[in-house]
């Protein structure tokens, strides 16, 4: 149990998604003008997250992974897949992200309206699909990768919410030309990476 | 080379640069600067992938129905990604280690979605090409510019070559480890948008 707390800690702050990787910079950084939409956006992040990584450990372990089908007969048992994990894992994000869209759109018509474009926004996100790259380079176990998912996608929307309400209390601020908008998110950011180190080395 | 084709290529260098203007594939841009060796890979890598995506792309635009488009867009990146991946693998295995997850990432690297779907879907081959490798130019320019400051103040080499003795090694340079971290990456690009736009002033965003 506290090898998965240490885990989640772990995702959510030291690891951050956004600002110790750089992953999903581009909705990061252009969806962040306003709380609201950074909410949606977060709440989409953290959901589709936490199916995706799952999914992919077991596509990685059962299928593609070196001699990974041998349950299905001992003749598979040679079959090394790994190069395909690349096409399996972008269409597994896709494809859950549409089924979460129309499930959402069926189920939770009000979600749906709140998340709007951003949901299918969200299959190229590269946090989404960085989550499960990296959940396959460290190996993690099924369990081990649903904590990951779930943490990683709330470290990510932490950062863009938090980011979101600088912006809009920057609005009033004289900054200079150039560096008003994109400019000055960018060293905000920075700034923001330079908070979030703070975390660095806590482990339960 | 005509004036329209040259502008193709050469546009989007500073005038509609994909990093600073259009907020496009940022990701990779932050984390392969900290050094100039892994930043050239990333850049030559991106390029090849844009310019045959676009080049793919553009010559079955008229056989890819509307509806699907992402889908099939994103299974013709993933594959060249793919062959990119094993080329590196094969070739500088030292270096595709180093970029670890972030070779993979190209695939979601939003200047070639953004480029597949606002260029070649509509052009045909010979101009996205163009287009392909104008992008991938200007993605590399910055890319590049952030990476050799970075590899220089923090670390003082450039290509892995001593330029600024370190204080450390008994020289006199006091290496600065805060653009060595990943604040710094964000400080540097922020600080490339604030120059291109002082200098092409038509960029700079509206108040609001």
């Amino acid at each position: 149990m506290e090898q998965y707390l240490n885990l989640a800690i772990k995702a959510i702050f030291v690891e951050n998604l956004a600002l110790a990787f750089f992953l999903g910079m581009c909705s990061f950084l252009a969806c962040s003008k306003r709380v609201n939409t950074a909410l949606g956006l977060g709440a989409a992040v953290i959901f589709v997250q936490t199916v995706t990584v799952p999914i992919n450990n077991l596509i990685y372990n059962r299928l593609l992974s070196d001699g990974a089908m041998a349950w299905i007969s001992p003749g598979l048992a040679d079959y090394d897949l790994s190069f395909l994990g690349f096409l399996c894992y972008i269409g597994t994000i896709a494809a859950m992200v549409q089924i979460v869209e129309m499930t959402l759109d069926r189920y939770a018509p009000a979600l749906y309206a709140a998340l709007g474009v951003f949901l299918p926004l969200i299959a190229v996100n590269c946090a989404i699909l960085g989550g499960s790259l990296l959940m396959v380079e460290r190996t993690y176990t099924f369990g081990e990768s649903v904590v990951f998912g779930f943490g990683s996608g709330i470290g990510w929307a932490l950062a863009i919410i938090a980011l979101a309400s600088i912006r809009e209390r920057l609005q009033y601020s004289n900054i200079p030309l150039g560096l008003r908008g994109l400019g000055m998110t960018f060293v905000l950011s920075g700034l923001m990476a330079i908070g979030f180190m703070a975390f660095g080395g806590i482990q339960l | 080379m005509t004036a329209a084709s040259s502008k193709t290529l050469l546009d989007p260098l500073f005038e509609s640069n994909p990093i600073a203007l259009q907020v496009l594939g940022i990701c990779s841009a932050l984390a392969v600067t900290t050094k100039l060796e892994t930043a050239l890979v990333m850049c030559l890598a991106v390029i090849s992938v844009l310019a045959l995506s676009n080049v793919s792309i553009s010559l079955l635009r008229n056989f890819i129905p509307g509806n699907v488009r992402i889908i099939v867009q994103l299974t013709i990146i993933a594959s060249l990604v793919i062959m990119t991946d094993q080329v590196l693998k094969a070739y500088i295995y030292e270096i595709s280690k180093q970029l670890s997850v972030f070779v993979g990432l190209i695939i979601t690297n939003c200047i070639i979605m953004g480029r597949a779907e606002a260029y070649a879907m509509q052009n045909g081959p010979l101009d996205s090409l163009l287009d392909g490798l104008g992008n991938g130019l200007g993605y590399s320019a910055i890319l590049m510019a952030t990476a050799f400051l970075r590899e220089l103040l923090a670390q003082g080499t450039v290509f892995g070559a001593v330029v600024l003795p370190k204080v450390h090694d008994g020289g006199w340079y006091n290496p600065n480890g805060l653009l060595g971290i990943s604040a710094g990456a964000f400080f540097i690009i922020g600080l490339f948008i604030w120059a291109l736009r002082s200098w092409k002033t038509d960029q700079v965003e509206p108040e609001g």
